[in-house]
């Protein structure tokens, strides 16, 4: 039965699409599905004129709107850059495809050794992704609206902050403010746990402004909200354009996040994929897109040849996570650990 | 004859049947599937499940109320528009359509700009020394939105429903001897029941399944029934459940169309 409507939607598909489907497979091309405003987009024009291979860049959200995408293959993408638990996720259902390192040189040698240990967290034995930007979830607040210091994510609680918060509108990192909170792991399946941050997150929810994900930037840049929760690499971005504003990383720890880049077990063009990567971890390259993107990279090539010594030694962009306690990475929670979290949060929501 | 119609109709047929049949056959097989593809009524049940109930009782409450403020907005401006020269009326209604040329999209990215804390709304407010109002991010704001995108769908079925009254009508009316109230209530707003049935339903139908409204102009604070379903596809890729309480919602509109149908004996409205 759903092979008959998948065939029937597939019948659809290539009635619309006939014309330009063929096109496709005549030129050279990758097809890229990234982050929003991940990329610099010179560095991808660089790459069209190197190697004369046509980028086909798609953009998404969160990791949550880019799986359903990717599982149903409708999409054909080539390669991806989900975060950690995502790529744990897609390597447990088999959609991943192994990397040859012998194609990725400028991987192997520019990527430094620590990531690739961190990486191990979510790939074990690094086969399935290169890593291209890592950070921390920290607050980001307004000097000039809240006169104490910012320390701990309890804060993101006080009534004195009401309508000036604004936390992340995706499941997992709202959840991990309040586990973090709490001392909790934010990886935890225990039901009473869950269910006291879930009343934490209710509890907070009126003095709350907004969940947003990537308004978060704008709406602290224009002062319209006071305290956020927010990722390293867009924190650089926002003191760029707002020097009042300031980020911390809260005393109970907080998630270290890696987006890596894999190439989709079913990619019809493997070896512009494995060229696109490779591409992408060239010194300059990395360079350019860090410059861009203001994300921290750990190409340490890259690294090494920013000019700026503030920003080269920024401990937002640059972190000594050894002197942070309790930090953690994001695990892949199962299918049912997923819908668990997803109807907790669609309580936490609707309350 | 009947051969030829077979033949115009056909290309109206296989756009149906391509782009609403099998749609919804796939809507109804996989909201009553499991992932496994065993069939199911675990995901029209889920309706029940708290996040969910909340989610379609604060939608059917906001569809409701927006519907009822377009129709109190809605029906004087059809009346005066009725009573207006040729001329004058086009001019009106022309004024009135005009907003929607633009994007719905960015109709209502504008009322955010608007609201915002430190918005136009609040801009000008706290420039007369007045306190700002917490405007966006809230329910209030959702309704705002709702009655200002919809407001036209309500605005030209009753103008169509009431111009075609004839006048000799209420000539004959007042002749009997009928006031202005009298005649109101018992030629005027009976003869335009189509009207206010084909209004009401592409107000009310719209507004109850809407989920980007909600989002622009909600924060993401307030959750709809149509965000639950955007959510349960785009976020949590769970397409059993998404489709399950899109039939669920299905369901609330068709009694919707079942009940404006009892008040509807010419069928006119329904030509919708």
């Amino acid at each position: 039965m759903k092979r008959l409507f998948m065939i029937v939607l597939a019948a659809g598909i290539m009635i619309t699409s006939g014309g330009c489907g063929s096109g496709n497979r005549e030129k050279d091309v990758v097809i890229v599905y990234n982050w929003g405003e991940y990329v610099d987009p010179d560095t991808l024009a660089m790459f069209e004129e190197e190697t004369g291979i046509e980028v086909i860049y798609d953009e998404f959200e969160t990791n949550e709107t880019m799986y359903p995408k990717i599982e149903s293959g409708a999409a054909g993408y080539d390669v991806v850059c989900p975060s950690d638990y995502m790529i744990n996720k897609m390597i447990q259902n088999n959609l991943l495809m192994e990397l040859d390192f012998d194609n990725l040189p400028n991987a192997k040698a520019n990527i430094g050794s620590q990531y690739w240990e961190q990486a191990r967290g979510f790939d074990p034995e690094n086969k399935y992704s290169v890593p291209y930007c890592f950070g921390t979830v920290g607050i980001l607040y307004n000097k000039t609206m809240i006169e104490e210091p910012i320390t701990s994510w309890a804060q993101l609680w006080d009534e004195k902050y009401s309508d000036d918060i604004l936390m992340q509108d995706s499941v997992r990192d709202a959840f991990m403010v309040a586990e973090k909170l709490y001392g909790y792991s934010m990886n935890t399946l225990d039901p009473d746990e869950l269910q006291t941050v879930k009343d934490a997150l209710i509890a907070q929810k009126p003095i709350v402004q907004a969940y947003v994900i990537d308004q978060v930037r704008d709406k602290m840049i224009g002062n319209e909200a006071a305290i956020g929760v927010i990722y390293s690499g867009e924190a650089i971005y926002t003191q760029y354009e707002n020097p009042d504003l300031e980020y911390v990383i809260p005393k109970e720890g907080t998630n270290v996040w890696i987006d890596s880049w894999v190439i989709l077990k079913n990619a019809p063009h493997k070896e512009n994929a494995e060229k696109f990567i490779d591409f992408m971890c060239r010194a300059d390259i990395a360079l350019k897109n860090f410059e861009y993107i203001t994300y921290s990279t750990p190409n340490v090539a890259a690294w090494e040849l920013i000019e700026d010594e503030e920003i080269k030694n920024s401990p937002i962009a640059f972190p000594d996570l050894s002197l942070y306690p309790n930090l953690e990475t994001y695990v892949y929670l199962g299918e049912e650990g997923d819908s668990l979290y997803n109807e907790l949060w669609k309580e936490v929501k609707s309350y | 004859m009947n051969s030829k119609r077979k033949i115009l109709a056909a290309p109206y047929i296989s756009w149906s049947v391509l782009f609403i049949i099998v749609p919804l056959c796939m809507i109804f097989y996989y909201g009553l599937t499991d992932r496994s593809g065993a069939f199911s009524l675990e995901n029209i049940i889920a309706i029940t499940s708290v996040g969910h109930a909340r989610a379609l009782r604060r939608s059917i409450l906001l569809s409701v109320i927006s519907t009822f403020l377009c129709f109190i907005l809605a029906y004087p401006l059809a009346m005066i528009l009725t009573g207006m020269k040729k001329n004058q009326h086009s001019f009106i209604i022309l004024i009135f359509i005009l907003p929607m040329w633009m994007n719905f999209l960015l109709r209502t990215l504008a009322w955010q700009t608007l609201l915002e804390k430190t918005g136009v709304i609040n801009n000008i407010l706290t420039f007369f020394g007045l306190p700002r109002l917490k405007l966006i991010n809230t329910s209030y704001a959702i309704v705002l939105g709702m009655v200002y995108n919809f407001l036209p769908f309500m605005v030209l079925p009753l103008y169509n429903a009431l111009s075609k009254i004839d006048e000799n009508v209420i000539n004959a009316a007042k002749d009997l001897g009928a006031n202005k109230i009298q005649t109101f209530f018992r030629v005027i707003l009976p003869l335009s029941v189509p009207g206010i049935i084909s209004g009401v339903t592409m107000v009310f139908v719209p507004a109850l399944t809407t989920f980007i409204i909600s989002s622009l102009l909600g924060g993401s604070k307030v959750l709809l029934i149509g965000n639950v379903i955007e959510q349960e596809f785009t976020q949590a890729s769970n397409w059993h459940l998404g489709s399950g309480l899109s039939i669920v919602l299905m369901i609330f509109i068709i009694i919707n169309m079942v009940i404006t149908a009892l008040f509807d004996k010419d069928g006119e409205g329904s030509a919708l």
